[in-house]
Parts: C-alpha cells; structure tokens; sequence
C-alpha cells in the first residue's frame, strides 16, 4: 500500500509534459493542421525554460520563456504551412530537426549546470492528510495547471462557439471559410497554442522532472505525445487518460523491476507501447471510431483564394 | 580578363588541395596527425567530455610533433565507417574509436588502410592495425561498492544498469563484491532502463530504488538525474565519468572518472618511434591512473575513508584483486573457486549476478 504513493507521484510527474503537449496538439489537429515539430519545441522550451529560469531565479519567468520559444518555432511552422503551403509532415518534420540542433547550439553553454527544481506546494490541511494528502496535494504547480489546462481545452472544443468554428475549420476550410470563418486566422491561433504547451512541457522536464538541460533530453517523448492524440481519437479526455496511463505502465515495469519480479526487463521495457498498441486496437475494432473523429480536413492546406 | 584570374586562382586551389591530399613521403618535420572519434558531444558532461580532455592534454605533452583532429556525434552505425574512411584518407595515421559500437565499422576500415593504426576502446577484436583498451573499472566500481556499504542505514544498495552486457555486469558485481567486503549483510537492487542516456526514466528509476528502501544509488547510465533524486530525498548517489557534485553536493559520495591522457601520450609515442602494434590488449585501472575515484564526500567519517584507502592502495599494489574467489553467483553455484582470480578473458562473456543481487539476470 506504502509502495502506491510513489508510484503514483511518479506517475503525475511522468505523464504531465505528456499531458501539455498532447493537449495543444489536440487543438492543432482538431484546426486540421498536422505539426510533427512537437520534439523539436518541447526541446527549445526546455532549453528557453532552463536558461531563463537559471538568469532570474524565476520559475514562472522560466515556463513564460519556454512558452515563448515553443511559440516563436510554431509561428515559422505556421508561416509555412499556413501562408506559403508548404506540406505539413514535411515542415514538421524538419521543425523538428531544426529545434534538436538549435536547443543543442543554444544551450551548448548550459550542459552541466544545477537549477534549482520547482517545488511541490503545500496546500495547508490538504497535505498533511496520510497518504490522501501525498497522493493528491503534493504536486508542483504545473501539475494543477494541467488539470485546468485540460478543463479549459474540453470546454473550448465542446462547448465555446470559436471552439466549434475551430473544429468546422478542421473538417471542411472550404466551407467554413465560404461561410466567412476566418480559417487562417483561427488555424494561426491553434499552432500558436501548440507551440506555447510543447514549449511549456520542454520546460517541465528542464526545471522540474530533471532539473538540468542535456541535449535531446526529451528522448522521443514529443513523439509519444503525437501518438496520444491518435489514441485519444482527438478526444482531451482520452488523451489525459491515455498520458496518465503512458506514465503508469512506464513506471510499472521500474517498479516491477525494483521487486525483482521474474519478467524480462526488455519486456518490461516495451509494456507502455503494447499496451498503447493494444489499446489502439481495442479503440479502432470498429473502424468507424477513427475515421469519424479524426479532422476531415487534417494535413491538408488550405488558402482562402484557391 | 577578370575571368582569367579566377581561372588561374582556381587552378592554383586545386593544385594545392591535389598535393595535400596525395600520400606524400613522410618528412620528419611533418606532425602526426592523431584522429578521434567520438560518439557524443564534447559538451556531453561525461564520457566523450573525458576523452576530449585527454586529448587536449596529448596536444600538450607533445607538441609540434603532432596534429590532433576530432569528430564528435558520430553514431554507432555505418556512418561511423565513412568517418573512418575520410579520416584515414585525409593523412591521420592514428586513430582512436572512443565507443564500443564501432567494433564492425573499424574492422572494416582497417583492412583498406594497412598504414593507419587504429585503437579501439572496449572493444574485443583485433587485426594487424588495431588494438583495443579498456579501463578497469571494476576496481572503481568496487571501491564504490566499499563506501556504499559502510554508508548505507538500510543494508540495500541499488543499481540503475543500461543494459545488461558483460561490461556493466562486471560493475554491478564488484560494487556488490566492494559493499559485502566491509557489510556481509549488504543487499542490492538493481533496475535496467535499457538506454544509455534517457535523464527522465533514469529519475523514475532512481525514485523507484530510494522508495523501496535503496539509500545509496549506483548508475551505469550517463546523466546526473539519479544525484538531483538522491539529494532532494536524502539519500546517496555515485557519479560516472565526470564528476557530478554539482548536481547534489551531499548526495554524491564519490564516482568514478578516467583520464586517458597517460594511455593516448603513451600510444602516441609509440607511432612516433615506430614501436607500435596491433593485436593488443590494454587494460589500465587505478594504478596507471586511468581509473581516477571523483572527491570523497567531506560527510564519510574517517574511519571508512581509511579503509576505502586501504582497499584503494590494495587494489593499486594488486594485493586486491575485486574478483577474488571464493564468489557465488546468486543462485549459490560457486562461479571462482577460493584461491583463484577470475581472468580477464572471461570478463567478456560475464552474465551472472554474485549472491546479494535481487533478482535474476535479463536474458
């Protein structure tokens, strides 16, 4: 029972950049636009967040940074994709080589340096509670800012009138635009988004799950993120619960390990995929779940005078 | 007019880059040139970082008589080889392969230019212009072992393994060897993460051994993640090849760091004076200071400072040897009889765990 409030803590920490990320690339996707340069801006916001917050001392000073470079890397994507008609893999693609080198030129002074990690808050009463308080009150502020991330991101799409212009964007720009919905407009708001939570999830791995900067350090997971939004069927809800279950089995097998539980390591190692692949199948059994929540419209550009 | 310049400015470029590049005879005021390969960023705050230093001190020692190069970020993959190829073909007649995954590239390289000589770390196999060296960091590893089991309040260390090849088996099994030497009662975990270097899963891990009551943590795994956990729970941490206090100055109680600079000079001397050969085998350790131990932590008490010296200057007279029998493995078969010493050829094949490691090897 004592082992579960590890596990879990380290589960939050584990699926909260995750969660960031996922989420604005869920707006993204939902606008119909396809940006594969997640790595590449979760990499400038934590190498953005670790400098900043390293010169003032400021956490919060630290993320705005981070969130500022995400999105200054997804305003290049955008003016691509969006206003020359470049194609969208390929500009993400290559926004995501572009951040790996420029992080790892910027930082290139930064390799080897201590910051101080943002601190779980004390909510007073509430963390005190054995275990309860452990398990739900003793997180660093990003983690409740997640949350409310994910409320905010549910009842923009669902339930606000510019939500659901977003997503008329996102199955036919055509006639959204025929309409006069501003598709451009709305789809710039969307990468911008995008690029502000990569950014915001780079730099909860700089400043709070590892607090240093290391090249590469976000280790594929702008990918997985991409992945959750697929797995989620571009629902926020499934891709918080798909985050959170991501992190879990990732820090299952370590825990397994730990008990030297009779299983084989590289198994272990592979149990997050599996079991996002059985999930996937499990979600596409009847084919009609993907096809009808994916964008129509997604990674195809559009320009209002064609 | 003009045009007839830049066409005899052209000219003059190309002839010059011709003869640059053509095997010119060897004068004897023309430096070597010494390549290095590497396989991170010289920036990367570890291994490659420890291998640049050295070569910075070569440069030094040696002067004029040589001309060092360097490529970093080179994968262990077939592009290796094409760095090889350009490196040989460029004049370097001394190469150094800083990571174990070029072995296949290397062999191949090296049976084009008979003329180069090519030094392989970690590697196993040899040829007529190759040789290979390896520290022994079991002695490191086991003199970690030796704080490790004098400091910890809960008997139970823990180890985050990158994968589990011989290599790093053999460091696990001498830390355990080095913590049972000073504290019979000494219990080890490990956990492998399969990566080199992931600093997020090597944290989870790190967390994971503290929360089942490991309080001092080994790693064979390249980010400081593992020191930032232990600091901010108390507990201990152990650095690999660079030091890493920065990252937790009361968690770290010491590491393990090399510096190749006295192996690189010596090789290098030996190409000068026409002394060098192939199919060799190296292996340095404490003695010849290629294994160096990180500060000791001002909190270990005097007593266990004198016997890690003790051990240390054991290990460098080679009165100790980490791989003494009598040693089990962990199911209890007897795997070096007392009396004996484990010979270094058998290091490459190494797969068991010794008695007090929890679990069971990955297969």
């Amino acid at each position: 029972m004592i082992a579960i409030v590890p596990m879990v803590a380290s589960t939050v920490v584990a699926a909260t950049p995750l969660i960031y990320a996922a989420l604005g690339e869920t707006v993204v996707e939902r606008s119909g636009v396809l940006n594969l340069g997640i790595e590449g801006m979760m990499l400038i916001g934590a190498v953005a967040g670790f400098a900043a917050a390293r010169a003032t001392g400021s956490d919060g000073v630290g993320f705005a940074a981070a969130a500022a470079a995400g999105v200054a890397l997804s305003l290049i994507f955008g003016f691509l994709t969006l206003n020359l008609q470049t194609n969208q893999v390929a500009t993400g693609l290559a926004l995501t080589l572009f951040g790996v080198g420029l992080s790892a030129f910027v930082g290139h002074n930064l390799a080897g340096l201590p910051v101080e990690r943002l601190a779980p808050i004390t909510i007073p009463g509430l963390t005190a509670i054995p275990v309860v308080g452990d398990l739900l009150f003793h997180y660093d502020v990003m983690v409740y800012l997640s949350v409310a991330l994910f409320v905010g991101v549910q009842w923009f799409l669902t339930k606000s009138r510019i939500g659901l212009t977003l997503r008329a964007i996102g199955e036919s720009p055509a006639v959204a635009h025929a309409i006069g919905k501003p598709v451009l407009a709305t789809r710039y708001l969307a990468v911008i988004f995008g690029g502000a939570t990569a950014g915001i999830a780079g730099a909860y791995l700089s400043l709070v799950q590892t607090p240093m900067w290391v090249e590469g350090m976000s280790a594929g997971k702008g990918w997985i993120a991409l992945a959750l939004v697929v797995f989620g069927t571009w629902k926020p809800t499934r891709v918080v619960v798909g985050a959170y279950l991501f992190g879990g089995v990732t820090q299952f097998q370590l825990f397994a390990q730990g008990f030297a539980l009779p299983i084989p390591t590289e198994f272990l190692s592979m149990l997050p995929y599996a079991a996002t692949i059985i999930v996937l199948v499990i979600i596409c059994r009847d084919p009609r779940t993907i096809l009808l929540n994916q964008p129509a419209s997604l990674g195809h550009s559009f320009h209002p005078t064609a | 007019m003009e045009l007839r310049k830049i066409w005899n400015a052209l000219r003059v470029c190309v002839a010059a880059g011709l003869t640059a590049t053509l095997p010119a005879p060897a004068f004897a005021a023309e430096p070597l040139k010494v390549a290095f390969v590497y396989l991170g960023p010289v920036s990367d705050g570890g291994w490659t970082q420890q291998h640049d230093v050295a070569r910075k001190k070569l440069e030094a020692a040696l002067g004029s008589a040589i001309k060092t190069t360097y490529v970093e970020n080179v994968p262990e993959t077939a592009d290796s080889e094409r760095v090889f190829r350009q490196l040989a073909a460029d004049g370097n007649k001394l190469i150094f392969a800083t990571s174990f995954g070029y072995m296949e590239p290397l062999q191949k390289v090296a049976k084009l230019f008979p003329d180069v000589k090519f030094e392989h770390v970690n590697g196993f196999k040899t040829a007529a212009n190759i040789s290979v060296y390896e520290p022994r960091f079991e002695e490191g590893f086991y003199l970690i072992g030796v704080i490790a089991g004098q400091m910890t309040k809960t008997n139970t260390l823990g180890f985050i393994g990158s994968f589990p090849i011989p290599s790093v088996m053999r460091n696990i099994d001498s830390m355990t060897l080095g913590a049972q030497s000073v504290n019979p009662k000494i219990k080890m975990k490990p956990i492998w993460v399969n990566t080199w270097y992931d600093p997020g899963k090597e944290r989870q891990a790190a967390d994971t051994l503290i929360a089942q009551g490991a309080d001092a943590v080994a790693q064979n795994t390249d980010s400081p993640a593992s020191i930032q956990a232990a600091q901010e729970k108390g507990t201990y941490a152990f650095s690999i090849d660079a030091d890493m206090s920065s990252f937790g100055k009361k968690a770290q109680l010491t590491g393990t760091t090399e510096d190749w600079s006295g192996y690189y000079i010596a090789e290098t001397k030996k190409v000068l004076d026409g002394t060098w050969n192939g199919n060799r085998h190296t292996r340095w350790g404490l003695k010849e200071g290629l294994v160096v131990m990180a500060p000791l932590n001002s909190d270990i008490p005097p007593e266990a400072v004198k016997v890690f010296e003790d051990k240390k200057a054991k290990l460098i007279s080679g009165e100790l040897n980490p791989f003494a029998g009598p040693i089990k493995d962990n199911g209890g078969k007897e795997m070096v009889a007392a009396g004996s010493i484990m010979p270094a050829a058998t290091f490459n094949s190494l797969n068991w765990y010794v008695e007090g490691i929890e679990g069971s090897v990955p297969k």
